[in-house]
């Protein structure tokens, strides 16, 4: 490559972040440190059921006896865990009749990032739960989904309605000692989302919800459970942005999946979290524990499109239980300026004749370091078990980084695993041809990357694919020409 | 239309072009042929704006001066440049690449944007033209096509373009006696009164479907003889060595 161009690619995905506002409301934030204390007045300030309490506490209790990782390839600076607060709420929260009740300042926040509620409500088929620091304050098409037997609320309010159904299937893929930043959350978790799909329906709409980190130094920690009955079919969104900040941000969210007999759920997310300064100053850690259980002729699907975030630990997972199971993964990680990606996915296979697809594109920039990081774990039992991987990187610029780190357990010889993986540059030959045909340098360059991305970008809910590309190229604007 | 005075271009300090001068009509059709190594491609390239060349000279096409531009202008002032090796871009839909690019240049030039339904309406007289099948559109930019397509693809191109001046790079190199004929008569037909074309070729064999008014003999990165039609067939009988050519002296130059 000519230096110039070198220098025009490494400046590409250096572009200032666009969402980077804050919204002032006020907020009721516990003091920062975590003790059992804490953990009671979460329990108390949300009114939880004793079990809850003890489930939170059993937690804590495994998570002080445990270490933090230590990964290859991620430099993290220590995190003070007392230093943060774990309880922060809107003081003003309001009982909600229609969308007009919603407070100003958070409707306007919405409709900064593109997400105008009162449109989506007579335009769209989408419900969205709109969460600001961890409380659902306003939640829609509720009338709907409960026409189809849906459930879709707030998790405490999964708790306050719902008990049966969300201490039969809380921690039953997560359990609360899985890895430290599970118990973590097990424990401290303030609110999130719940969907229970009866069985035989097939969910009437894409079930979407937008999170959003909004007050200082406060570390989040989110809750999902998603049930899906037999002969269930659900699809699921997740889409995040977050204002801009000085401080690192703790993100340690638990999403668990159970898809009964022939069931399916689409899980698709976009995030795009605060990603630091050119120094990777003030970034989010996003260390996220998501996991799906299949059970027979089931089938989980995992698409993410990651272009935010200081540091990213991810491996959406899926334990193909039932026989004929099916587990997919897609992803596009982006990494650019300091920004480090590890994530990847885990498919055990447990049941036999279970299948599984991994996709993994990694786009590196800047000083990024784009890590993929997989487990294909065939067990005894996984007669006839196969899976296909593949992992293309792309790197933008000469100081970035692409790591590819494939782990393949196989104890059952009739498995069959497949691996293949590349690494490429956007060559100088595909922008000087894309530009003699008319198109600018960045115009080129967003093209030449969302084609790379395609694969996955085919697999998002149409929305939300044209919402992926444009986050993609709004990422990769910047210093051209 | 165009008017090339003294060009000169070199590579890491190596002379590629030694002062070329080349005034091409309105209308007109051009050949420059030459051995291997004699500049043909980077003469092309120099005029579609490629980096890494150090050019002095000048480049004028409807009196604006090209070497001054970027070469998305130069696509916007009307050149285009048929590749010798199209590059492949996965994952990017041909439809979609190519409708990008004829709305780039005409937004540079101040025009409306072209709908999807009249851009499907241009694409498929276009398509027509080089006999290629609906699914062609479909297909990511020159991934996985052969050799015959990628080239088709480039006519394809140029005939939704609608250049002022296009510049056929090797167009005919490795292509079989169909598709050599199927990319001529594609050519031929976009051949124009508004149209001047420059078709850089190492053999006669498309002149033979493609007549042009002028051929030119580049060797050593000048231009060291023009005349018509009958000059390329003296060049078949008798290859470049009359032109100082060392190296291909004897080199048949007819077939593949």
């Amino acid at each position: 490559m000519s230096g110039m161009l070198r220098e025009e690619l490494e400046g590409l995905a250096e572009a200032g972040y666009e969402f980077g506002f804050s919204t002032e409301l006020d907020t009721d934030i516990a003091p920062p440190g975590l003790t059992e204390d804490t953990v009671r007045l979460i329990a108390a300030k949300k009114n939880e059921p004793d079990w809850l309490l003890e489930w939170r506490l059993a937690a804590f209790e495994a998570w002080q006896q445990m270490d933090e990782p230590d990964w290859a390839k991620l430099d993290i600076s220590p995190i003070d865990y007392q230093a943060i607060s774990y309880w922060a709420a809107p003081t003003k929260k309001p009982q909600l009749d229609s969308l007009d009740e919603v407070d100003p300042d958070i409707r306007d926040m919405f409709d900064k990032l593109g997400i105008p509620l009162h449109e989506q409500k007579m335009l769209s088929n989408v419900a969205v739960d709109a969460i600001v620091d961890s409380v659902s304050v306003t939640t829609t098409f509720k009338e709907t989904l409960a026409e189809a037997g849906v459930i879709f609320c707030s998790f405490s309010e999964a708790v306050r309605d719902y008990p049966d159904l969300v201490r039969e299937h809380l921690g039953s893929v997560v359990p609360v000692r899985d890895n430290f930043f599970a118990a973590l959350n097990s424990a401290v978790f303030s609110d999130g989302s719940f969907c229970y799909v009866p069985k035989g329906v097939r969910c009437p709409m894409e079930l979407s919800t937008y999170f959003r980190i909004n007050s200082e130094n406060t570390g989040q920690f989110e809750r999902t459970l998603i049930v899906a009955e037999d002969d269930s079919h659900v699809s699921y969104l997740e889409g995040c942005t977050a204002p801009q900040r000085d401080e690192n941000q703790l993100h340690a969210a638990v999403v668990e999946l159970v898809a009964k007999d022939r069931a399916e759920i689409k899980y698709s997310t976009v995030q795009n979290w605060y990603p630091g300064d050119e120094n990777g100053v003030g970034g989010i850690y996003n260390f996220v524990t998501k996991r799906g259980r299949a059970l027979e002729d089931a089938k989980i699907s995992w698409t993410q499109v990651e272009t935010g975030s200081a540091i990213t630990w991810k491996y959406p997972s899926v334990i193909l239980q039932g026989d004929r199971s099916v587990g997919e993964f897609y992803s596009v990680a982006l990494s650019s300026k300091v920004q480090q990606a590890d994530t990847g996915t885990k498919m055990v296979h447990i049941g036999s004749d279970t299948t599984s697809s991994i996709v993994s594109k990694g786009i590196s920039a800047g000083r990024g370091q784009n890590t993929y990081r997989g487990l294909v774990k065939m067990l005894r039992s996984a007669e006839n078990a196969r899976n296909y991987t593949q992992c293309d990187s792309l790197l933008l610029g000469s100081d970035c980084g692409a790591h590819t780190v494939p782990y393949i357990e196989v104890k059952n010889p009739t498995a069959q695993v497949e691996h293949e993986a590349s690494t490429s540059t956007v060559g100088e030959d595909q922008l000087y041809y894309s530009r003699q045909r008319g198109l600018s340098e960045e115009d080129a360059m967003a093209m030449i990357v969302n084609g790379f991305c395609r694969e996955v970008f085919n697999e998002l809910p149409m929305e939300f694919a044209v919402e992926a590309q444009r986050l993609l190229s709004v990422s990769l604007e910047g210093s051209v020409g | 239309m165009l008017e090339v005075t003294n060009l000169n271009a070199s590579i890491d300090g190596n002379r590629i072009l030694n002062g070329i001068d080349l005034s091409v009509g309105s209308g007109e059709v051009h050949a420059v042929m030459g051995p291997n190594g004699s500049g043909k491609s980077t003469f092309a390239h120099v005029l579609a704006g490629r980096e890494g060349y150090e050019v002095t000279g000048s480049v004028a096409l409807d009196g604006a001066d090209l070497l001054e531009m970027e070469p998305e202008e130069r696509a916007a002032a009307g050149l285009f440049l048929g590749f010798q090796y199209p590059v492949e871009i996965p994952g990017v839909n041909n439809m979609y690449f190519l409708r990008t690019a004829l709305n780039s240049v005409r937004r540079a030039r101040g025009e409306d944007e072209i709908s999807a339904r009249e851009f499907l309406a241009v694409a498929r007289e276009a398509m027509a033209l080089v006999e290629m099948k609906p699914d062609f559109l479909e297909r990511s930019v020159n991934a996985g096509f052969s050799g015959g397509e990628k080239k088709r693809n480039e006519i394809l191109q140029m005939a939704v373009m609608q250049p002022r001046l296009a510049v056929l790079d090797e167009t005919d190199s490795g292509l079989d006696i169909d598709a050599l004929r199927v990319v001529a008569s594609g050519v031929e037909a976009l051949r124009g009164p508004d149209r001047s074309m420059i078709v850089i070729t190492h053999y006669q064999r498309l002149l033979e479907h493609i007549r042009p008014d002028v051929v030119h003999v580049l060797v050593d990165g000048r231009i060291v003889e023009s005349g018509d039609h009958t000059l390329a067939l003296h060049l078949e009988e008798h290859g470049y060595r009359d032109f100082g050519e060392q190296d291909g002296a004897g080199q048949r130059l007819s077939g593949v």
